[in-house]
């Protein structure tokens, strides 16, 4: 059985350390063998961040490199587009819509480049665009658009909703599960 | 029991059930989660010491006592803790002693990417290296036996990528927790030149003995596939090795990397045709399989920079690459930065905006280097912009405005010796602590500024005020460093002055659950003339968007420091 490869990524403070845990207990739970690997310190304080999850019969390297990831979700645009020739040219990308600014575009000394999202699809790979941020504010807080998103990758993975469910509720605080299960709802059952 | 653990806390687990009893360290990425991990078992004793060098002098002196002891630091702290780590190699342990140390290649989070197996050469430690978090279990609860039965400390040596990464791990049940009794062993433990001189030549033959020890220990394991190639290697690498090239040759892989074995060695380089050792940083594998003298490649073919990873091996050995997907556009780097509202901003904007030169340390403030601040012009290592600072002085003889920051838990680390060389040696040095009440960069750790231990219990707290008048320090204020003009006049008035002193800038850190936001501020889009005043503090909050400032809401603390800075009044507070 091949080794499937996902990553995550965005920027520090969105919420991919908690992408990271559901999916390890999930997978786990699946009877896989699990590697999740990401770098904490200095890159978290608004730093671009990656988590790479690997799962199978066997994994040896935590790492993913060029060309190996099967999925990337993405929390935010750009970042997309820097961790694109990790993809496959067969992989997948779950992507959220949301712009935010790097220091230097913030100082003037570069642009963001809004087009971003056209220029990955260019490339061939097959992109599934969502505003998760907007979605995870219908669910209740702005904090579960890595629910939101997991949700989506849901209908990607082949693993049982209820099995989701169950990986959820043991992965978040008790008073937010409610709110974090609709997250979930709502990003999976979002039509593009 | 199987549960998927980074790295550190599988080394933390095996450290429990190795029977650990006492564990003292200082904070260091990527070491910092396995005295965390272990600060939860409420049966030992773990404690945030102020600096490594305390921390290994304590796991010292509870191992003398017949207590299983550990630290955990990483690669540039045991440049810290070395000068108890070299005489402990001699004294040897009574409870098994254990020295977790985590290098940082490809400097995620460090200064420097230095090689720690050095340390275990020079001073003739043995050190395991764990490939995944399964033997970080096993080889730190192994460590404590290896560490009793030869009488030594044992350095585990982690890299980011094992200390940080996730695998399953198998665990198992406490053992062997009760503490020896204490008996007086002056040949053993005084260190002074006679028993010294007798213990140097037990430490040679200790040596030996754990060479022996590694020609057979299940820490180094022989995997026999294709026999064109044979690679030697060890913990990250092993993996990227396995990952590239499969059973395609054959790997010795290295569990116990100080002492080297000779014969497992020379039997393995006997079965393949052509030698190749793969580890990150130095040639240290490399270099010893040269000495026995058999043909062998390394760093011919690996770089001695950074992280490798499985494409590293491919590479080397021309074995098929991934196709990738490609797009071209300019991605903008996003390097991290202070948060919104960060305490530290202020005074950074103070020191900058009237140009002074300042000598940095090492937490979250040494982001205040980057743009827009650039505030800072050297960082070193912890505590070197105090003495850096009088020595500066000390040449500049008062052309340059000249300050340092340093942060409170770096302060207490090793900034308080320099502060007292300051006062000693007088120069009219500026000091100031940013006091953020925690050790911020690393996690939010407590320090014994903090007035709260490890566990967040109530603790003794050290008066920052009270100390740097004891050392001889006159001139010491205190500021709030969302007071701009506050910190300004502090700023202009302390580097004028021909005398030393110390400005506390002192407010807590955004992030403390203790600390409350205020509502955000927002911009009056009349008002704002899109003059980039704001700009100028480097707050991830504020842009320009249409050639007007916006302040992201989710964002904003409402610390109102770019308030102050707006000429014509655009910056509002929201009713509060
Ligand atoms: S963690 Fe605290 S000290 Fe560090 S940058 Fe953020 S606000 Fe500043
Ligand atoms: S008040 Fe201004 S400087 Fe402070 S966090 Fe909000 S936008 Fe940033």
């Amino acid at each position: 059985m091949k080794t499937t490869n996902l990553m995550i990524v965005g920027v520090g403070g969105q919420g991919t350390l908690l992408a990271s845990k559901l999916l390890g207990k999930l997978l786990v739970s699946e009877g896989y063998d699990v590697k999740v690997s990401e770098v904490h310190g200095m890159s978290q304080r608004g730093g671009s961040v990656v988590t790479y999850v690997r799962f199978g019969e066997k994994v040896y390297s935590p790492v993913i490199t060029e060309g190996e990831a099967d999925y990337i979700v993405s929390f935010e645009k750009i970042e997309a587009a820097r961790y694109l020739s990790c993809l496959s040219n067969k992989g997948k990308i779950i992507v959220n819509n949301q712009e935010i600014d790097p220091m230097p575009v913030i100082t003037g000394a570069a642009v963001y480049p809004t087009d971003v999202l056209e220029k990955v699809k260019e490339s061939g790979v097959f992109v599934d665009e969502m505003n998760a941020l907007d979605l995870a504010e219908s669910a209740g807080s702005a904090k579960a658009v890595n629910i939101v998103l997991m949700g989506r990758l849901a209908r990607y993975l082949g693993i049982g909703r209820e099995k989701w469910v169950k990986a959820i509720e043991e992965t978040v605080p008790a008073k937010t599960k409610e709110m974090n299960l609709k997250a979930f709802e709502l990003g999976y059952n979002y039509e593009m | 029991m199987k549960k998927l653990l980074i790295g550190n806390e599988a080394v933390s687990r095996g450290l429990y059930e190795g029977g650990i009893n006492v564990v003292s360290s200082y904070p260091g990425t990527p070491s910092t989660e396995i005295t965390e991990f272990l600060s939860k078992y409420d049966d030992i004793h773990s404690e945030w010491a102020p600096n490594e060098k305390v921390a290994l002098e304590v796991a010292f002196g509870a191992s003398l006592a017949g207590a299983r002891s550990a630290c955990a630091m990483k690669h540039v702290g045991l440049n810290v803790a070395a000068d108890p780590l070299f005489t402990l190699s001699y004294t040897g342990v009574t409870g098994g002693l254990v020295i977790c140390v985590a290098d940082d290649p490809a400097m995620h989070s460090s200064q420097n990417e230095q090689d720690s197996r050095h340390y275990a050469i020079a001073s003739k430690i043995p050190m395991l290296e764990p490939a995944d978090s399964q033997e970080c279990y096993r080889f730190a609860k192994e460590a404590f036996r290896i560490s009793e039965e030869f009488d030594t400390p044992v350095l585990l040596r982690l890299t980011t990528r094992i200390a940080h990464s996730q695998s399953i791990t198998d665990i198992g049940e406490r053992e062997n927790a009760e503490i020896k009794q204490y008996e007086k062993k002056p040949a053993k433990y005084i260190m002074m030149p006679a028993y010294a001189k007798a213990k140097h030549p037990v430490v040679e033959e200790r040596t030996k003995k754990l060479i022996a020890f590694s020609e057979i220990c299940d820490f180094n394991r022989i995997e026999m596939g294709g026999t064109d190639i044979g690679i030697i290697t060890a913990g990250d690498c092993y993996q990227y090795v396995k990952e590239a090239l499969g059973d395609s040759v054959s790997v010795l892989k290295l569990g116990m990397l100080n002492p080297l074995p000779e014969k497992l060695i020379r039997d393995f380089a006997a079965k393949v045709k052509r030698l190749v050792v793969v580890e990150e940083l130095d040639g240290i594998i490399e270099t010893h399989v040269r000495s026995l003298g058999l043909p062998v490649e390394g760093k011919s073919l690996f770089t001695p920079i950074g992280e490798y990873n499985q494409d590293t091996v491919r590479k080397v050995f021309r074995s098929a690459l991934n196709e990738k997907a490609d797009c071209e556009v300019n991605v903008p780097v996003r390097p991290p930065m202070m948060c919104a509202g960060c305490p530290h901003r202020g005074m950074f904007y103070a020191l900058s905006k009237n140009k002074i030169t300042v000598m940095g340390d090492i937490g979250c403030y040494t982001l205040g280097a980057q743009a827009p601040l650039t505030a800072l012009d050297s960082t070193l290592c912890m505590g070197a912009s105090v003495s850096g600072l009088h020595g500066f002085n000390l040449a500049d003889k008062g052309q340059r405005r000249t300050a340092c920051v340093i942060g409170d838990s770096t302060f207490i680390h090793s900034g308080i010796t320099g502060l007292i060389n300051v006062a000693y040696n007088s120069t009219s040095s500026t000091v100031i602590v940013l006091d953020n009440s925690i050790t911020g960069m690393t996690g939010h750790q407590q320090n014994p500024t903090t007035g709260y231990n490890i566990k967040g219990d109530p603790a003794s707290k050290v008066d920052l005020e009270a100390l740097c008048k004891a050392v001889g320090i006159k001139r010491i204020r205190v500021v709030d460093p969302y007071n701009i003009a506050e910190c300004e006049k502090a700023v202009l008035e302390e580097t004028a002055s021909d005398e030393a002193s110390v400005i506390i800038s002192r407010r807590p850190c955004v992030l403390l659950k203790s600390v409350k936001a205020k509502s955000p501020v927002k911009v009056d889009a009349d008002k704002c003339k899109g003059c980039k005043k704001c700009m100028t503090l480097g707050c991830p909050a504020i842009s320009i968007k249409n050639k007007k400032a916006v302040i992201d809401h989710t964002l904003c603390v409402g610390c109102d420091v770019c308030k102050q800075l707006c000429a014509f009044g655009a910056i509002e507070s929201e009713d509060r």
